[in-house]
């Protein structure tokens, strides 16, 4: 008698289960990253707080970054943020869509000071040699890091689990989302910005 | 007393949603009274043939028999029944489809509008350009369209990232913005007044506080207003404002606003030569006042989650100052 019950019951048990697997697969989602749409100013305030090697390449961010999880480089709504601020404050300008221009390009598996997002931050915020303009006055250190972190992930060496918003109109090179730049853009670390850098 | 019956109460509550300066209910545009014709003769047309359909029903239900009729008499005259059913339908639906037709080319846009207006919808507000006109140079604002009362006027609807719909009720029907496309409308006011509309295509976190104003009034209100907003914005002379402004330039605010006549030159965010003058801020969300400026400066993301305009760190003496220098922007 019981056995029949279950065997009747089986269908319905099996998709119930598949149900809440979903379901706690999407609270654990939400869990994880619920969106955050302003950072509280304490936080947002000590972002600003990253200390840098003193040849402006490489440094600490401030502690409080890895309590939040280093959102900048791993969560699809900030690096989106970040891909939509690009194009508003004119890095295309120089950059292009990554490949560079007047600026250097993000795509050729050069980092004229290095990969790492405090570095990229620091080049935002305050400039470099050789016609890099401070964006400190022009965007809060939030949206600083939110573009930080789309520029590392157009140009970084392993792919992300995240990705930016797709583009509206057709990609001129490999989406963010792809294989590391590296394999795509080969040229090497040539002599060929030998004109750029801390000390040309 | 006897308690009023909830369907009274429910139908004076939906009933009174049909009036108002948003509702397609209470036309005040020659567009929007060809589609509440339209609205009616579809609902009378409706009504009765509802009427009548229950009611034959209902005349069914009660002379039923209980075995079918086989003979021939009944069944010819079952089909002469049914056909004309069929035909009356095809007519009534090729009636309804004519009127909507007619409708739809009446509320066209006409060659000659006497003023072009170009609407480019943004998550999640309104960018509206004027053209320049005789002696009126260019201009732009937001979220607020100024109009002269009874002349046609040629909306040019664009979008820069999903698709938004413009729907003035009162005044228009609905059209959508669509990313890299111009779809037009005719927009024209009967009587003056102000008429709200809303985004009516989803659009994202913020679709609800999408709100626009079209501010109809006489042509030559109309004018002064136009000559006003085409200008560069007022050079403040309160200290405050004035120190407001020096916070405004050298703060991200200047990176994304635009305030003409001043290094304010940003384009990602609304023009704010003339935002004193707007009715409401943030796309109808609150009421143009200082304090409203002051609370939307400190903190948009609590007031609208999800827009793009950043919390930037003030102290309270620069919000103060900078929302002088906001309102003073008449």
């Amino acid at each position: 008698m019981s056995d029949r019950v279950v065997e009747t019951l089986k269908p319905a048990l099996v998709a119930g289960g598949v149900l809440l697997f979903i379901c706690a697969g999407g609270l654990l989602g939400w869990l994880r990253q619920p969106r955050e749409l302003r950072l509280d100013p304490p936080a947002a305030a000590d972002l600003d707080q990253f200390r840098l090697m003193h040849n402006g390449i490489s440094g600490t961010p401030p502690q409080s970054y890895f309590a939040l999880g280093k959102p900048y480089e791993a969560d699809a709504y900030n690096l989106s943020q970040g891909k939509r601020l690009y194009s508003w404050f004119g890095c295309p300008a120089c950059h292009g869509d990554g490949r560079g221009g007047v600026g250097p390009s993000f795509l050729d598996g050069w980092w004229l000071y290095g990969p790492e997002m405090v570095s990229i931050v620091a080049s935002i915020r305050d400039g470099r040699p050789h016609g890099m303009p401070a964006f400190r006055d022009k965007m809060t250190i939030e949206q600083i890091w939110q573009l930080a972190g789309y520029v590392q992930t157009i140009g970084s060496y392993t792919p992300k689990v995240a990705a930016p918003s797709r583009n509206d109109d057709k990609n001129s090179r490999p989406a963010e989302n792809r294989g590391p730049a590296i394999i795509m853009f080969d040229e090497g670390p040539t002599g060929a910005h030998f004109d750029q850098g801390p000390s040309p | 007393m006897r308690a009023v019956p909830p369907l009274l109460i429910s139908t004076v509550v939906a009933a009174s949603g049909c009036s108002g300066n948003q509702s397609a209910l209470d036309p005040n545009g020659a567009p929007a009274i060809h589609i509440e014709h339209l609205i009616i003769v579809i609902v009378i047309i409706c009504t009765v043939i509802w009427l009548l359909v229950m009611g034959v029903l209902g005349l069914a239900i009660l002379r039923r028999r209980d075995r079918p009729a086989e003979d021939p008499i009944s069944e010819k005259r079952l089909t002469t029944v049914v056909s004309a059913a069929v035909a009356t339908t095809v007519i009534i639906i090729a009636g309804l489809t004519i009127a909507s037709f007619y409708t739809t080319r009446g509320i066209g846009v006409p060659e000659d509008a006497a003023l072009t207006i170009t609407v480019r919808g943004q998550q999640w507000w309104w960018q509206i350009f004027y053209a320049s006109s005789g002696a009126t140079p260019g201009f732009q604002t937001a979220n607020e369209i100024h109009i002269p009362v009874g002349q046609d006027v040629h909306l040019k609807l664009e979008s820069t990232d999903v698709i938004h719909s413009f729907w003035v009720p009162s005044l228009a029907g609905k059209q959508d913005l669509v990313p890299g496309r111009s779809n037009g409308l005719l927009l024209r006011a009967e009587k003056p007044g102000v008429y709200r509309g809303q985004c009516a295509e989803f659009c994202g976190l913020q679709h609800s506080h999408m709100a626009i104003m079209v501010v109809a009034e006489p042509a030559a209100d109309y004018e002064r207003w136009a000559a006003a907003q085409s200008g560069n914005a007022v050079i403040p002379a309160a200290p405050d404002a004035v120190a407001g402004q020096a916070i405004f330039m050298a703060k991200p605010c200047a990176a994304c606003h635009t305030v003409r006549g001043t290094s304010a030159s940003g384009t990602t965010g609304p023009d704010l030569t003339h935002i004193g003058s707007r009715q409401t801020i943030a796309a109808g969300l609150v009421e143009t006042t200082r304090g409203s400026l002051a609370a939307w400066i400190a903190d948009p993301q609590t007031l609208k989650p999800g827009n793009n305009m950043p919390m930037v760190p003030l102290t309270s003496a620069e919000l103060q100052n900078i929302s002088a220098y906001m309102e003073s922007l008449k």
